[in-house]
């Protein structure tokens, strides 16, 4: 019985999981042709296509979009790939991979607003060169924040992503053999870099593909960091169809329906073109991988650019949480000082009520949606050991989906479900769509540890008259518990950091971390900004620690236990 | 295959795929006897022991029966079988303390203070008294082996699979943790099926597998 409830659970997870995407897919395609029943609107149509293709914003706005997609998502692999070449064989890469945990839990939008207090002409590095290196006594009249052709928003996606990329390439690597291949490669003459590059890079990367098509599809749909950081005449696209959306015009509301097709069908268009280009260049570096050159400049470029991006990601995430903190106590801070003149607490206490119900909803929404999330992605776990088998490809596709698909283009359709069952506005509804998004890295951090835990120690377990639930909750958890500790911190991390999903799931009555960050960020207080964002950054990394320290707390006595 | 015999009756094919590992393979082995199963690698032995103790990964297709006292085994789940396995790691539970170890393997609905005197009874029989509190990672190669073979005997197995349970231990200590674990199986009058590639280890009742070796019919009763 018990197995069968487990043999349920990938089924009743992907259901769960998919049927909100499915049904908010339809509910966006719909009134994209011009029929949305609530607004009065019964028979199909073209007008939201002929008003979005007339918008004198949206080609300026596409261009800007691609051009940021493209540009962060190859900065980013650039970097990821760079620095697990060249770092591969040195110590560094454990004192990275150590740091990315923590950079990782850093929410979207504190660190494009933290970033937003670095870069600015009055930010932190401006004061820290002035005015002795420039010349500046007051503030320049430059436009490094919100400029017009999106550097300063393309900057911050390629960091915050270039370390994602990175995670998932050092637990792809773990899947491929990697030292006994470089070992090889080496006996054979080549250096570090370059054996990296020929023996591991085409294996890891056919692993991380679908990790790299999901940044892609964020860097081209991205709404909160492009509010921050990203030009407003026009915006990127999918902020300026979120304009569309939330416009008190009923007829944008269909308008914003195609615009979101439009966003489906760009970032299709985008991983198509992708692909295409993996295949043209996998057909052009044939000759490279098999030239017989053991080392060479390239070598040397991959390893700095690698090295240089991953130092400015982490750098600057560590200074941007701390610009956060510094401007939330800052009593009077004049130009061109690098630390505020006068301190003060005022900040805090003026945002604490409302701080507190925002950090409130924040958790419990993060909480559910991450708690849910782990046990499901257990049970589909069990399952599969039950079953003797991993899922097949389709599975990881559809699993990997919300994060595929631009969130704009399925969350317009998902308020149609949520309102229907009259959950709109609720935090349920908020839990349910995070759970979209926060069920797919669950996943993503808890598979690999699982699968590779000694199947025999289950074995074992259940010779001994255990049963699976037994075996599962007595041995195997315990066993994993550093692992299934530090996903749940990282599915509540991805909560708090969402903020499309919790706009639309809410519906304008549900505020978190997330929503307010954003909507501070485009006032003047910087205080209140640097408040709201800092205790967004700190509650994951609240939740990560505790995740970190659990687990050497319960291993303080048993060697076996300790990593 | 005379089922209602006492001890472990197998017969069994097993097959991946269009590759036949084992051909109507039969053997008993009555209580208290060791039976040696030899071979190459890829042999089929360890498919075997995943067959008999009900953990044989669903890609192998097999046709046969297990009987262990009379008891069909075949549509039982590996909990219910009562087919104590021991592997060439002791597998050791690293959360659990050695004493904690033990009491997991005691049978449910045992009191408490039971199933403490049956955890020291087994720590004074592998000449461990004492050693309950400690951290499994503390123990030398032997220790572990013999708290592994208790804690498989405080489940209460009628059978015991042993997969290379010794290959792991230096030679002086392999001998003696061997002569244990076999004199510990006699007394307690279990039928066990012994997998090893040491000639040291292995009994007087062997049975070879080399892939096409066992052919049609081959059958085996170790007396």
């Amino acid at each position: 019985m018990r197995d069968r409830l487990f043999g349920a659970a990938p089924t009743l997870t992907l259901t769960i999981f998919l049927a909100p995407v499915a049904i908010g897919l339809i509910g966006t395609l719909a009134p994209a042709f011009g029929f949305h029943p609530a607004l009065g609107l019964t028979t199909l149509s073209l007008e939201p296509w002929r008003q979005v293709l007339d918008d004198p914003a949206l080609p300026a706005a596409l261009k800007l979009s691609l051009g940021v997609g493209f540009g962060s998502t190859i900065a980013a692999v650039l970097i990821a790939f760079g620095l697990c070449a060249g770092l591969h064989h040195r110590r560094g890469l454990s004192r990275v991979r150590a740091l990315l945990a923590p950079a990782l839990a850093f929410p979207h939008a504190a660190f494009a607003i933290g970033l937003a207090f670095l870069l600015s002409p009055s930010g932190w590095i401006a004061r820290a060169v002035s005015p002795g290196l420039t010349g500046w006594t007051q503030p320049p009249d430059l436009l490094i924040v919100n400029d017009p052709h999106g550097l300063a928003l393309l900057i911050a996606l390629t960091l915050k992503e270039a370390l994602f990329l990175i995670l998932m390439i050092l637990a792809a690597l773990g899947q491929v053999e990697a030292e006994p291949s470089l070992r090889a490669a080496r006996s054979l003459g080549y250096g570090p870099v370059r054996a990296w590059l020929i023996v591991l890079a085409p294996r890891v990367y056919a692993q991380v593909r679908l990790p790299i098509y999901a940044v892609l599809a964020a860097s081209l749909a991205v709404v909160d960091m492009a509010l921050i950081l990203g030009p407003s005449a026009p915006p990127p696209l999918a902020p300026l169809i979120l304009s569309w959306a939330t416009s008190f015009e009923t007829t944008d509301q269909t308008k914003a329906a195609a615009g979101a097709v439009l966003q489906l069908l760009v970032v299709a268009a985008a991983i198509g073109l992708w692909r295409s280009a993996e295949i043209l260049i996998s057909r052009l570096t044939r000759t490279w991988l098999t030239s017989g050159h053991r080392s060479g400049t390239v070598d040397a470029a991959v390893r700095v650019i690698g090295l240089i991006g991953t130092a400015l990601a982490l750098g600057l995430s560590a200074a941007s949480a701390l610009g956060l903190l510094v401007w939330s106590l800052a009593r009077s801070w004049s130009w061109p000082f690098a630390l505020p003149t006068g301190w003060s607490l005022e900040a805090w206490r003026v945002a604490w009520p409302g701080l507190l119900s925002l950090a409130t909803d924040t958790v419990v929404v993060a909480l559910a949606s991450a708690l849910i999330a782990l046990v499901l992605v257990i049970a589909c776990l069990e399952a599969e050991d039950a079953r003797g088998r991993p899922p097949g490809r389709g599975v990881t596709w559809l699993l990997y989906a919300p994060l595929l698909l631009p969130q704009i283009g399925f969350l317009f359709g998902i308020q149609v479900l949520w309102s229907a069952l009259r959950l709109d506005g609720g935090l349920s509804a908020v839990t349910w769509t995070h759970l979209l998004f926060v069920l797919p890295y669950v996943f993503l951090a808890l598979s690999d540890p699982f699968r590779a835990l000694d199947p025999r120690l289950a074995r074992t377990s259940r010779s001994l008259g255990a049963s699976r639930l037994a075996t599962l909750l007595q041995i195997k958890l315990p066993l994993l518990v550093r692992p299934v500790l530090t996903a749940l911190a990282i599915g509540f991390a991805v909560s708090v950091s969402l903020y499309l999903p919790t706009i639309f799931a809410g519906a304008g009555r549900v505020e978190t971390l997330a929503t307010e960050a954003v909507a501070l960020a485009s006032g003047g207080d910087r205080r209140q900004s640097g408040v709201v964002a800092f205790t967004q950054t700190a509650l994951p990394f609240i939740v990560l620690g505790l995740a970190l320290a659990l687990p050497a707390l319960m291993a303080r006595n048993r060697q076996g236990l300790r990593a | 295959m005379i089922a209602d015999e006492p001890g472990l009756n197998v017969r069994a094919t097993i097959a991946i795929g269009p590759r036949v590992l084992l051909s109507d393979l039969s053997f008993r082995i009555p209580p208290g006897k060791i039976l040696t199963l030899t071979g190459e690698s890829g042999a089929g032995k360890s498919s075997l022991i995943g067959f008999i103790c009900g953990a044989l990964d669903p890609a192998f297709t097999v046709q046969g029966q297990v009987y262990l006292n009379g008891r069909c085994l075949d549509p039982l789940p590996i909990e219910r079988r009562r087919v104590g396995v021991l592997y060439q790691d002791d597998l050791l539970f690293a959360h659990l303390s050695v004493a904690e170890n033990l009491a997991f393997a005691v049978p449910q609905g045992i009191s408490r203070t039971e199933r403490r005197r049956r955890v020291e009874a087994a720590l004074d029989e592998a000449e461990l008294s004492g050693f309950g509190p400690r951290d499994p990672a503390t123990l030398s190669g032997g220790q572990k082996a013999r708290v592994a073979l208790m804690r498989a005997l405080l489940a209460e197995p009628e059978a015991l699979l042993l997969d290379e349970p010794f290959s792991k231990l230096d030679p002086e200590l392999r001998a003696r943790v061997r002569e244990f674990t076999f004199a510990t199986i006699r007394k307690r009058g279990l039928p066990t099926l012994l997998v090893t590639h040491h000639d040291d280890d292995a009994t007087d009742d062997r049975l070879h597998l080399d892939g096409q070796a066992v052919g049609t019919g081959t059958s085996r009763k170790v007396s």
